[in-house]
């Protein structure tokens, strides 16, 4: 089972990216659970969703405490919140910024990876919305799925342009963070 | 199976099981975390896409008297509420029972006030335990969905008539998403006839419901109840059977097992921990621990001749209880074991823990816990039932 932890601010996304996740897992033959951290929500306050991926179906209900993956929306978070705690010795942290993985000074042994989010999300889509184009980012870093199905799962709940622009961006993060994989 | 199941969220699976079982009559008021069901089934009744009066209110206590009133009329009806809000219905829902009307909602179970709290424990629906109403716990979002139906088939039976709570855990359930297959129209129709009462309020044939009864008839009425909570004991297992029949999923009728028959260490529980302390019992199995888990899916009717039979090898029993009869200090499911072991030469001592009050959460890592605790049965310590996982600052 590998486990993702999601950090972002409300009315960010983050919610949307771990449905968004758990959906194109799924499509790619894993079995998934996608699940906020049940807080009570206000715009700008420090959220958290977690996912779980597996290839046999999912009981445990527990939060997610040890992440192989912690996905970072907006780096301002690392100064207000823990973003490596329990993270594996071996996982990966990835990050929203303009900023380099040596920047940041997180108490983990986690591999840091960076990314301007922001920039994709503003050159493909036009805002800075960055869960679609980070959860890309993800699939290239973890290879844990195809980006196809991020982008099926991306262009069927955003139909129209959006959801191509949104595909755009997440083949855009899949393909610089592939490379670093 | 695979190829039929999408991700969606617990709340949309549920509100999707509702729509197939085609009530006539929706009526229920917005409450976190129970919302999401009924945002759906409103917009499912907005788009057309179910031929249904969904009532808005202006408080559950109306909205559970609205549905006496049209359950009374024939209608096949359905609420969803939380929290305070079924704390509010408290009242009418021995109306309903007490009117015999099978009405069905989903409790979206949710700590009570005060301090206040929206977040998941079971409180709520155990409060509400000597209403009269049939009460099923759900382990995952499939089986909260699966038990609408199945919940429609049993209350309507002629001779139970009750109205019935399926209790699915807040957040945990409602706002996960998962794989699960969406019932299909077909097979709900196949397997759920359609609902014919044959006493209705009818201005043809005027009658009144639960009018008055006083010394010399009121006790025959609840003895009724109690009998058909008699038939619903044996009828609830037929469904799940035939349920199974029907859609090829079973979760077990009044109770189910996880590795049992010989484990000597037993963890009873209800909903979604259900879950979790399956992947701890595999931890503990791999260890040479002999342990399993019986799941009680129906607390009222309560099987206690079902479970007297599948804890009969065990040398400890544990329960797990998302709620607390306080000035008890034990929780529903523990005094419920105790008492039916009682008057039977069947001795093992039951072992109450309380936890996950108000959505503290439940990791493998307690559970383990918690099992070495009661193993110190084996010493001759005994603990009788307890609050588990409490912070020492706090406390």
């Amino acid at each position: 089972m590998k486990e993702i932890r999601i950090h972002g601010r409300g009315g960010q996304g983050s919610v949307t990216a771990a449905e968004l996740l758990a959906v194109a897992a799924f499509d790619d033959g894993k079995y998934s659970q996608a699940f906020p951290a049940f807080g009570v929500e206000r715009r700008g306050a420090p959220v958290m969703a977690f996912v779980r991926l597996d290839n046999k179906p999912i009981r445990l209900r527990s939060q997610i405490y040890e992440p192989d993956y912690v996905i970072v929306q907006d780096a301002t978070l690392v100064d207000v919140v823990d973003v490596g705690r329990g993270a594996k010795p071996d996982g990966i942290i990835l990050i929203n910024t303009e900023k380099k993985p040596e920047d940041f000074k997180l108490e983990t042994t986690a591999a840091i990876k960076t990314l301007d989010a922001t920039k994709l999300a503003m050159d493909f889509i036009g805002k800075p919305i960055v869960n679609t184009t980070l959860i890309g980012a993800f699939a290239g870093v973890s290879g844990l799925i195809r980006p196809e199905s991020i982008k099926n799962a991306v262009i069927e709940r955003f139909p129209g342009k959006v959801g191509e622009r949104n595909a755009q961006a997440i083949q855009a993060a899949y393909d610089l963070m592939e490379e670093q994989r | 199976m695979r190829n039929r199941m999408v991700v969606v969220e617990g709340s949309f699976a549920v509100a999707h099981a509702v729509k197939v079982s085609r009530p006539h009559v929706i009526s229920a008021y917005p409450i976190t975390p129970q919302t999401h069901i009924v945002e759906d089934l409103a917009q499912f009744a907005a788009d057309g896409e179910m031929n249904c009066e969904y009532m808005n209110v202006e408080s559950e206590f109306s909205a559970i008297s609205a549905l006496i009133g049209a359950s009374a009329a024939g209608a096949r009806t359905y609420s969803s509420t939380t929290s305070q809000g079924l704390a509010l219905m408290h009242e009418a829902l021995f109306n309903a029972s007490g009117m015999r009307l099978p009405i069905i909602m989903t409790v979206v179970n949710r700590a009570l006030s005060a301090p206040i709290n929206i977040w998941n424990d079971q409180q709520d629906s155990i409060s509400q335990r000597d209403t009269g109403w049939i009460q099923l716990y759900a382990e995952d979002v499939q089986e909260s969905a699966d038990t609408i139906p199945q919940l429609y088939k049993i209350a309507e039976d002629p001779d139970i008539l009750l109205p019935a709570m399926t209790c699915m855990d807040g957040f945990i359930l409602s706002h996960v998403y998962e794989p699960v297959i969406l019932l299909e129209q077909s097979l709900t129709d196949e397997f759920l006839p359609r609902y014919s009462p044959e006493i209705v309020l009818d201005p043809k044939n005027p009658m009144s419901f639960g009018a008055f009864a006083d010394p010399s008839t009121y006790t025959e009425f609840r003895y009724k109840q109690e009998k058909a909570m008699a038939v619903a004991l044996n009828r609830i297992e037929e469904v799940a059977n035939e349920f199974n029949d029907v859609y090829g999923r079973y979760y077990g009728g009044l109770i189910d097992g996880y590795l049992l028959d010989d484990a000597e260490i037993v963890i009873m529980a209800m909903g979604s921990v259900i879950g979790t302390i399956k992947d701890a019992i595999d931890e503990l199995r791999s260890e040479g621990e002999s342990i399993g888990l019986l799941k009680v899916r129906s607390f009222r009717p309560f099987p206690a001749d079902a479970i007297k039979k599948a804890i009969k090898n065990a040398k400890v029993v544990i329960t797990l209880d998302k709620n607390i009869s306080i000035g008890k200090n034990e929780g529903a499911l523990c005094t419920e074991v105790k008492a039916c072991l009682y008057n039977t030469d069947f001795r093992v001592p039951v072992i109450g823990f309380m936890i996950g009050f108000g959505g503290r959460d439940i990791p493998i890592s307690m559970i383990r816990n918690l099992v070495t605790k009661a193993k110190l049965v084996e010493k001759g310590i005994f603990v009788e039932s307890e609050i588990v996982d409490l912070r020492e600052d706090l406390a």
